[in-house]
């Protein structure tokens, strides 16, 4: 099947079921987005699918066919995901890192449809999971994000 | 001898290494000469940290890869030791490449002679020789710099990356003068003069973390990701209960003609599926029907019964009555309490807890046709398993590469523990096929063989004097502790593990026994971040609520008035009050209407000394936290940015474990295979936190760790001041509150 991902166009032989997640790490070598449960439960595996967050994990590769997928390695072609980027350093965000990924395809997504989020809104769509703790950094750079003009 | 080529021709996807083996063609490489084995490291004085080219490389860009000894997974100390070289370095740590050096004696440069990354210690244990590896390191390209300049060494100075020479004007960059201080000698450590701190350009201040950008953007690479040339994936099933053995495989024709799958594999304890793809394996290995068998009077590891659950085992800690061993006995705490009038008892208990890093485990090993081993895994103490590897192997640890990627998490995780890490499946798997093997541990796998936090049960007593002021206590606590759990009790020895938290406290309280019933149990114990301090600082902190309360005095006033001979305390007590806007316990009513109140604790684990106040109330049922200010005094810092994060992250495991983690055993068992039935602490329930920062100058200590165990006893004193329901044990989901 064909799969249009961070703009290019991949010729992949994968089972219909097979998850998105694995295609992308294993398949294709794209290991930005992260395994970290298989259950959607953590979102380490967030990706964009027209534009739209989606737990990849649990998402069969058939449904995306014809798609626009967008992974964290082409996050800076994106100009809303530029400034998440950009927000994630300048709030030292990472601590190990791992969830990361999921939590800039998240934020992104919350931007490009709402560019200046409520709090509650931001609540209501960063729901990722971080052990390390990070939520009030996140929150912090979501916070900023909504606030700046060109977010 | 091996070059570097060969060392890092490794996985496909690290370019970042690739691109330095490459660069580093015909420039100056202080640090070629890894691994240990090679003449220049050895020919280096034997003092720990002096051996600069084990340490450093120097590009012809002047950028710095640095070999950590400490492992990064969140804690900030690559960022640390970027900033702890670079200071007396005199190179910018934003110029720093840090990875994790291998296993070797070079890179021992803890004060205790170990090298683990744990237990809080990366930076305070290594921070004057880190420092002195980075002057003498500044020392040689000085050298090489009055060489090639034809100068006096007198007249050279630094600036960050360059050495300059003021009379002419003239400068050499780092990069350019590299090669030539490769062959200077090591100079001796005593002639070195380190910066004066009050010059400090980086140490102390917020500097950036090295790993920011590739954290935030997907480059990073952690163990999972790695790939290396012809290799197979892999995925295991693993026996329910910790012991059983494989007996048959009713299917195993069907799973073996099942899509991708390359071959089937019984394994000790577990069935292992080898895939072109770990999508295929994991399937596969999920549809083996295997017959398990009871585990064998021979068997190897802790074996876990079908009987077993954990609100068992807690009325079986319960019921225990000793003997018990001493930690501390100070006074005649059976003659205060015999004689006093008021007394105090309850008991406390915790709860056993998962890890739940989000990287699963994985280990990558790959067989070299000269016979070496190359391996990338998660963990926090190389040469150990390095040993391990070795011995599993049948190699010489000199033949086994050991690479330590990135950890996604770890709390503890990564140490070595026997049946709890995927690398000897890995290596069996790779041995078998002949090929290199990535095994990674679906997330199902790692709650089944993780090893749990220890549950305790603890009785205390305590005695009153006519004021409410306490004079004596006793805590005798029924567990077993994670070191003796995973090393073996060690004779008449106290683990020293199993008790900190309720030793080691500094109140005046003049008769005390902290004890320990030894309990052996049947689950497989770890490292929980904090250890012993995570759960004995929650009992020893809500125990003394119940004095003040008991006694007619508030906590916070009881607490002052028992550090009153302690001036760093009492300032730390101060400082997180202030901090508050002054103590209040209420309950008031807030802003929003909502009933709240606050509790206090205090906790001085690893070194550090840390002060918590929490404000809650109650939603629907459901503790919420609001607030948490913390004050800690680690001493002195490198970094307050990193601290402040590391007491967010310690708020977030604190609280965590706190108001809803669990792991719960039913029929040898645990409940939860996933986050789905093992929460952990989600955005929503994250408090907003306060963090204040004092510097005692006292000797330095911990970070990672010491912000947690004050969290949970403050977020439990104050839900007791608000409801008027004791909080006797973890977590709060347990508790009903209306």
């Amino acid at each position: 099947m064909e799969l249009r991902i961070n703009q290019t166009t991949y010729q992949v032989d994968a089972d219909a079921d097979t998850p998105l997640l694995w295609v992308i790490r294993d398949d294709l070598g794209l290991t930005g987005t992260k395994y970290g449960c298989g259950l959607a439960q953590c979102g380490a595996c967030s990706v964009l699918v027209d534009g739209n967050v989606v737990r990849s994990c649990v998402t069969p590769v058939a449904g995306v066919v014809g798609r626009e997928i967008t992974t964290i390695e082409a996050i800076e072609a994106d100009a809303v995901g530029k400034h998440v980027v950009a927000a994630w350093v300048e709030h030292q965000v990472a601590q190990c890192g791992y969830c990361q990924s999921g939590q800039v395809m998240a934020a992104t997504a919350l931007l490009k449809h709402t560019p200046k989020p409520s709090a509650e809104q931001i609540d209501a769509a960063m729901v990722n999971l971080c052990r390390c703790g990070t939520y009030n950094a996140i929150h912090a750079a979501v916070n900023d994000l909504a606030k700046q003009e060109n977010a | 001898m091996k070059t570097r080529d060969d060392l890092f021709d490794g996985p496909v996807n690290l370019s970042r290494r690739h691109f330095l083996a490459s660069a580093a063609v015909g420039a100056l490489v202080i640090g070629f000469g890894l691994p240990l084995g090679s003449s220049r490291v050895q020919a280096a004085t034997a003092e720990r940290g002096t051996q600069v080219p084990a340490f450093l490389e120097i590009r012809p860009d002047g950028s710095v890869r640095l070999l950590s000894p400490f492992m990064e997974g969140g804690q900030g100390t690559h960022t640390a030791m970027a900033q702890i070289v670079g200071e007396e370095l005199d190179a910018d740590p934003a110029t720093f490449i840090v990875e994790a050096a291998p296993p070797g004696e070079a890179y021992v440069v803890m004060e205790n002679g170990m090298r683990i990354t744990g237990g809080s210690m990366s930076v305070r244990m290594s921070y004057p020789t880190m420092r002195r590896l980075g002057a003498l390191a500044r020392a040689m390209l000085l050298q090489a710099g009055a060489e090639q300049l034809n100068v006096p060494l007198a007249e050279l100075s630094t600036q960050p990356g360059r050495v300059v020479h003021a009379a002419s004007g003239r400068s050499l960059g780092y990069g350019e003068l590299a090669g030539r201080a490769l062959d200077m000698p090591v100079p001796d450590p005593a002639t070195i003069t380190l910066r004066d701190p009050s010059q400090f350009r980086w140490i102390g201040k917020p500097v950036r973390r090295v790993d920011a950008y590739d954290k935030s953007t997907g480059k990073a690479q952690y163990s999972i990701d790695l790939k290396v040339d012809g290799m197979l994936h892999a995925a295991v099933q693993h026996a329910p209960r910790l012991g059983m053995t494989v007996g048959s495989l009713r299917n195993q024709a069907q799973v073996e003609g099942m899509k991708g799958v390359h071959s089937v594999h019984q394994l000790p304890g577990a069935v292992a599926v080898v895939a072109e793809r770990w999508w295929h394996a994991k399937r596969a290995v999920e549809a083996i029907q295997v017959d398990w068998q009871e585990a064998g009077p021979d068997a190897k590891v802790r074996v876990m019964p079908a009987d077993f659950s954990s609100d068992g085992w807690r009325d079986v800690l319960a019921a225990q009555q000793g003997p018990a061993r001493d930690d501390e006995n100070e006074g005649d705490v059976a003659a205060t309490l015999k004689g006093a009038k008021t007394s105090v008892e309850a008991t406390y208990h915790n709860q056993y807890v998962n890890h739940a890093q989000l990287e699963p485990p994985s280990a990558l090993a790959r067989f070299n046709a000269d016979g070496t081993l190359d391996i990338w895994l998660p963990n926090q103490a190389p040469d150990m398993f390095r040993a391990d590897i070795a011995k599993r192997a049948g190699l010489d640890p000199a033949q086994v590469n050991l690479h330590s990627p990135l950890l996604g998490g770890f709390f503890g995780r990564h140490f070595l523990y026997d049946s709890a890490s995927p690398y000897p499946q890995a290596i069996a798997l790779a041995k078998a096929v002949g090929r290199p093997i990535k095994l990674i541990w679906s997330r199902e796998e790692e709650f089944l063989r993780d090893v749990l936090r220890p549950v305790a049960v603890v009785k205390f007593r305590a005695a009153l004097d006519e004021k409410g002021f306490p004079v004596a206590i006793e805590a005798v606590s029924a567990t077993e502790g994670p070191t003796e759990a995973i090393a073996g009790k060690q004779g008449d020895k106290l683990d020293p593990t199993a008790l900190e938290g309720l030793s080691g406290k500094s109140y005046a309280i003049p008769n005390k026994r902290i004890a320990q019933i030894y309990v052996k149990g049947p689950a497989m114990l770890g490292y929980w971040r904090s250890v012993g301090n995570s759960l004995n600082d929650f009992f020893y902190e809500a125990f003394l609520d119940e004095l003040a309360d008991k006694g007619g005095h508030d906590p916070y006033e009881l607490r002052l008035h028992l550090l009153r001979d302690n001036p760093r305390l009492t300032t730390l007590l101060q400082a997180v009050g202030e901090l508050s806007g002054g103590w209040k316990r209420g309950p008031f009513t807030a802003a929003d209407g909502s009933r709240r109140a606050r509790g206090v604790a205090m906790a001085s684990p690893f070194g550090s000394h840390a002060a918590v106040i929490a404000e809650v109330s109650i939603e629907q049922g459901q503790v919420k936290v609001h607030d948490i200010w913390e004050a800690i005094d680690p001493g002195s810092i490198v970094n307050p940015a990193i601290v402040e994060a590391q007491v967010n992250g310690a708020v977030a495991l604190g609280l965590s474990q706190t108001l809803l983690e669990e792991a719960v055993f039913i029929d040898g068992k645990p409940r939860a295979r996933n986050y789905d039935l093992y929460p952990i602490l989600p955005p929503s329930r994250m408090a907003r936190v306060h963090v204040r920062i004092v510097e005692s100058g006292e000797k330095m200590g911990g970070i990672g760790e010491p912000p947690l165990p004050a969290v949970a006893p403050a977020v439990a004193n104050a839900v007791a001041q608000l409801t008027g329901q004791r909080i006797r044990s973890l977590p709060l989901s347990r508790h009903t509150f209306s």
